[in-house]
């Protein structure tokens, strides 16, 4: 029973990323779309934050996002999986519920 | 075992819409709380969360003559007619908003199981209940 | 599977729709079902049939009403939120004594409680917005 929590905006811009990675269970799968993306670029101020997520949680990025915003997956902190809109459509799927982080 | 008539009915699903953002300065509060009176008919299992700025949705007095805009706050109050009376609001969010309880609308129900006694369907509830709570949900709608 | 899509913003203004977009064509190339996709708050919008989007980038409203064509999709625009942003089809311009229509013939207008019925009725329900 894990749920998919999907985070769509910048954790510069703000705050839902940080609320989201409070509120999630251990377990949890975390996707991040459209300009949550740049969370997953390594060498941030906030790497640290998604690093320490990444040993409960698994956490995902919408490559064709990141693709969009000029970063590739060699680019991603390690640990993040990349995948496309049919991997979303499946961790939609595979995830027991989902919410998104507005 | 179900009986004829409810067999083709579809399940109770539990919904919560959860609330993130103050009144005004966007629409979402309005039109979330007018998702959730919708709901009301459909004889589901919801829930109302506010969390981060939604706690601002609750806040007492509001007075929205100077901005031109109708204030929808006292909607609220019809919640509980309405059989939503599983508020939940986090604890965290009122504290960093140096909010308490005293500050935000009383929202009651009258509780059909116990003479019609008038209850509180507020419920402060920590982050980590809060993540438990939203795990166990069927649909969640945020705004 | 069974979705219901909701759609909380504007075309242009946010990815939101696009995004919505994406997901929905992977979703329906999968094989799975598309119960509805629910327009609601400025999303609405999305529902234009006036929109002349420049020609070398996308055309957001073709995009649904072709896709929806193509795969049978209940597009809904909640009629309060339509309502309040001046978007009408042929019935509410006559209720409403308006004089122009301005809702693509993909899209339908309908309650709130298309937008419950989709989270009852589907297996999962996805949230696009802001």
């Amino acid at each position: 029973m894990a749920m998919l929590h999907i985070v769509n905006k910048s954790p510069f811009d703000r705050s839902t990323l940080d609320s989201c990675l409070q509120s999630s269970k251990d377990g949890a799968a975390v996707l991040l779309i459209e300009d949550a993306v740049v969370a997953a670029v390594n060498g941030t101020s906030v790497s640290a934050k998604i690093a320490d997520a990444l040993s409960s949680k698994s956490v995902y990025v919408l490559g064709p996002d990141l693709n969009a915003r000029g970063f590739q997956d060699a680019d991603m902190i390690d640990g993040i999986k990349s995948v496309d809109y049919a991997g979303f459509v499946d961790l939609v799927a595979e995830n027991s519920n989902v919410q998104s982080w507005l | 075992m179900m009986e004829p008539w409810e067999e083709n009915e579809s399940p109770v699903k539990k919904f919560m819409f959860v609330n993130r953002k103050a009144p005004y300065g966007t629409v979402y509060a309005l039109e979330s709380l007018e998702v959730v009176l919708i709901s009301a008919a459909f004889d589901q299992d919801v829930s109302l969360v506010f969390v981060d700025d939604g706690v601002y949705q609750l806040k007492k007095n509001q007075s929205t003559d100077g901005i031109g805009m109708k204030n929808f706050s006292p909607t609220y109050n019809a919640l509980g007619d309405y059989d939503i009376n599983k508020i939940y609001i986090e604890a965290e969010s009122m504290k960093e908003r140096g909010l308490t309880l005293e500050d935000l609308q009383e929202l009651t129900y009258e509780d059909e199981d116990d003479d019609w006694a008038e209850k509180s369907s507020i419920n402060v509830v920590s982050r980590a209940e809060l993540a438990e709570l939203m795990d166990a949900q069927d649909v969640v709608i945020s705004s | 599977m069974k979705f219901t899509i909701l759609i909380n913003e504007g075309p242009y203004q946010h990815q939101a729709s696009d995004s919505a977009y994406q997901f929905a064509k992977a979703a329906l190339e999968k094989g799975h079902e598309i119960f509805r996709v629910f327009f609601y708050n400025d999303a609405v919008n999305n529902a234009t049939r006036l929109s002349v989007p420049p020609q070398d980038d996308r055309n957001v409203t073709e995009n649904w009403a072709a896709l929806a064509e193509q795969h049978n999709l209940d597009m809904v625009v909640c009629i309060a939120a339509a309502q309040r942003r001046g978007m009408l089809d042929a019935g509410e311009m006559e209720r409403q004594g308006k004089d122009a229509n301005n809702i693509h013939p993909a899209f339908r207008i309908s309650g709130l409680g298309q937008l419950v019925e989709g989270g009852i009725q589907s297996d999962r329900l996805v949230t696009f917005g802001d």
